[in-house]
């Protein structure tokens, strides 16, 4: 498989006051397309900071990070809001739906970012939502919805205008045993049969068995591998 | 970007109520905003409408030369009759010139809503003086006769003043006159005046044989030009000619003043309740941090979220200015006070709200909407993506 993330030398220092405190010192890593990790590792170990940099959320303090042939490190802002719309689906530990809006709405948003039209809009929301077991949801507001309903509704966001790539930081953190392994199915389910390349953030050893292999982030650096 | 930016102005809109405490004061400051600067502005319009509205071009004004206003002119028995000469005047019937001699003396009258004493002016004019004026019409009694102390009131003084009822009797002075008639002109000063027979009054204020002014209705409306040539030649006339619609249009500057008060002080206003707006703006994204960065996260422009938060801001103000205009409207509109005009005498006049002022104050609404959201939608589209992580 080609890689569809290549990180090289990747450092990432954050300046607070006059510290300045360094999560990555030349990190090196790949990631394959179609492939689903979970990244493992202690509170403050750096998960959120590395899925924030594959995400063009955040940018690397020095080093490469290219993904599909394109350096995103080096994208203007805008650059980057157009390149997470089209090749990158988030999945947040809190859902982060946006409560004024009813679960097609808030499906529909990264649409809004595309040329799709109306219509197609719609027939896209619906088949997103079915695939998450939310079709007869679509009206309901997320207060209306539970946390596991909630979080589907945020996977359908994520998958709806068909991003190569999902980014879930810690999507179970929030739910129960029984609900986190229903979220965890439906992604595997993505990966498997959509050939989403899935990059999971997780405490949660269970919850990494669902991904291909895991890695063990500790004082900046993967410890150890461990195929699922 | 359209849809964006559409996208983002209709969630902002719709979680408005979920923020309603904090807007409500945003919006309180600028209703107040609104409703005290078009109570000042709909004065001035009311008490401008009265003082130059009644302005007519079929009547010219007669006074001393230089005179800024009826008190301090005069005109003595001679000039009177070489005014009343003056070509350029129409007529009645016998080839009369249509001229009134007016005088206007300062009396006392109790204030009905205060119970304290206010000038009242008493016109003394010729017969002839009622038809020299439009709009004028008798709704009680009759008009004065020549000779007698008899007043008629005018409807503005009749609601304001205590004691002028038909049939009363009323000391000035030395002097008592009944009241015999009530006349309305509306929208004009002379609602606000007692009127009276000139040789009466000059007699009983002892004014001799001189008059204040002189009022006469032109033969071609609006055309001074006749008389004016004819008292500028005449070596013996010290006198300046006037429409009626010009003259009365300079007593009414000094509304102008109003509507500057008026001005300043609703843009002081406006500058406090700036500060509520900002407030409740930047409450407002901090309360959306989430929501923005996720947004943003998916790809949201920055452009589209400062946009929405603009607008946002713009929305509570029209919300607030429309607030403050209804309640000025409902409040204001229409009721009547009195006030010291230019020349020292009450004027009774009704607020007057336009759409025009109710224009105008939305607009500086906006403008403190406007100014209120800026900063807080810069902030917005500043602000760290990674806010969508996490609690
Ligand atoms: N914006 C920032 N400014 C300064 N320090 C930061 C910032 N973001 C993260 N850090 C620091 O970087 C380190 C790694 O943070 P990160 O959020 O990536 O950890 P994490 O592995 O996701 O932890 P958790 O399991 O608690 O979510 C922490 O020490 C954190 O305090
Ligand atoms: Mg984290």
């Amino acid at each position: 498989m080609a890689a569809l993330f290549t990180l090289n030398d990747v450092s990432k220092s954050f300046v607070r006051g006059s510290d300045t405190i360094t999560i990555f010192d030349k990190l090196n890593m790949q990631i394959e397309a179609g492939d689903f990790v979970a990244i493992m590792g202690p509170s403050g170990s750096g998960k959120t900071t590395l899925l924030n940099m594959l995400g063009g959320v955040d940018g690397p303090t020095s080093g490469e990070i290219d993904f599909d042939g394109t350096r995103i490190d080096q994208l203007s802002e805008n650059q980057l809001s157009r390149w997470r719309a089209d090749n990158v689906g988030f999945i947040f530990q809190f859902y982060n739906l946006m409560p004024m809006l009813n679960a097609a709405r808030n499906v529909e948003l990264p649409l809004l970012l595309t040329s799709i039209k109306g219509k197609d809009r719609k027939a896209r929301v619906d088949a997103a939502l079915a695939l998450v077991g939310l079709a007869d949801r679509a009206k309901h507001s997320p207060n209306e919805l539970s946390g596991g309903q909630q979080q589907r509704v945020a996977i359908a966001r994520a998958i709806v205008s068909d991003p190569k790539l999902l980014l879930c930081d810690e999507p179970t953190g929030d739910l129960d045993r029984a609900t986190a392994d229903e979220i965890l199915g439906i992604l595997q389910s993505l990966n498997e049969k959509f050939g989403k390349t899935i990059v999971m953030v997780t405490h949660d050893p269970q919850a990494a068995k669902y991904a291909k292999r895991t890695l063990h982030l500790d004082k900046g650096a993967f410890v150890e591998e461990v195929a699922a | 970007m359209l849809n964006q930016i559409a996208a983002i102005i209709a969630m902002n809109v719709k979680s408005l109520p979920r923020r309603a405490n904090m807007s409500v004061a945003a919006v309180a400051a600028i209703a107040a905003v609104v409703a005290v600067l078009l109570g000042f502005l709909a004065m001035a319009n009311g008490l401008q409408q009265t003082i130059s509205g009644s302005g007519s071009d079929d009547f010219a004004i007669i006074l001393r030369a230089n005179s800024s206003s009826e008190l301090n002119s005069t005109l003595t028995k001679d000039q009177q009759d070489l005014i009343a000469l003056a070509p350029g005047f129409a007529r009645g019937p016998g080839g009369r010139p249509l001229v009134s001699r007016e005088s206007y003396v300062i009396v006392d009258g109790i204030k009905k809503s205060s119970d304290t004493k206010a000038n009242i002016p008493l016109r003394g004019m010729s017969p002839e003086g009622v038809a020299l004026r439009s709009g004028v019409r008798v709704t009680e009694g009759r008009m004065f006769e020549a000779g007698l102390n008899e007043l008629v009131v005018g409807a503005g003084v009749l609601r304001e003043f205590a004691g002028f009822e038909m049939g009363k009797e009323i000391r000035f002075g030395r002097s008592v006159w009944r009241v015999v008639g009530v006349f309305e002109a509306p929208g004009s000063v002379f609602e606000s005046e007692l009127w009276a027979d000139i040789k009466v009054v000059q007699g009983q204020f002892n004014r001799g044989a001189s008059v204040q002014t002189m009022r006469a209705k032109l033969a071609v409306p609006g055309d001074i030009s006749t008389p004016a040539a004819y008292i500028e030649n005449e070596p013996r006339l010290n006198a300046d000619i006037k429409t009626e619609r010009t003259y009365f249009a300079g007593q009414s500057q000094g509304t102008q003043q109003l509507v500057t008060l008026g001005w300043a002080l609703g843009i002081a206003m406006a500058l406090g309740s700036l500060s509520g707006a900002l407030n409740t703006m930047y409450a407002s994204v901090q309360a959306r941090t989430r929501d923005i960065a996720t947004l943003r996260t998916l790809g949201f422009g920055g452009f589209a979220t400062f946009v929405g938060t603009v607008v946002e801001s713009l929305v509570l103000a029209a919300i607030g200015g429309l607030i403050g205009g209804v309640v000025a409207f409902l409040f204001l509109d229409g009721i009547t006070a009195s006030t010291l005009s230019g020349s020292f005498t009450q004027v009774v006049f009704a607020f007057d709200l336009s759409p025009q002022l109710l224009a105008d104050s939305v607009v500086l609404a906006l403008v403190i909407g406007a100014v209120g959201g800026i900063f807080p939608a810069w902030r917005a589209s500043r602000l760290p993506l990674t806010a969508a992580f996490g609690r």
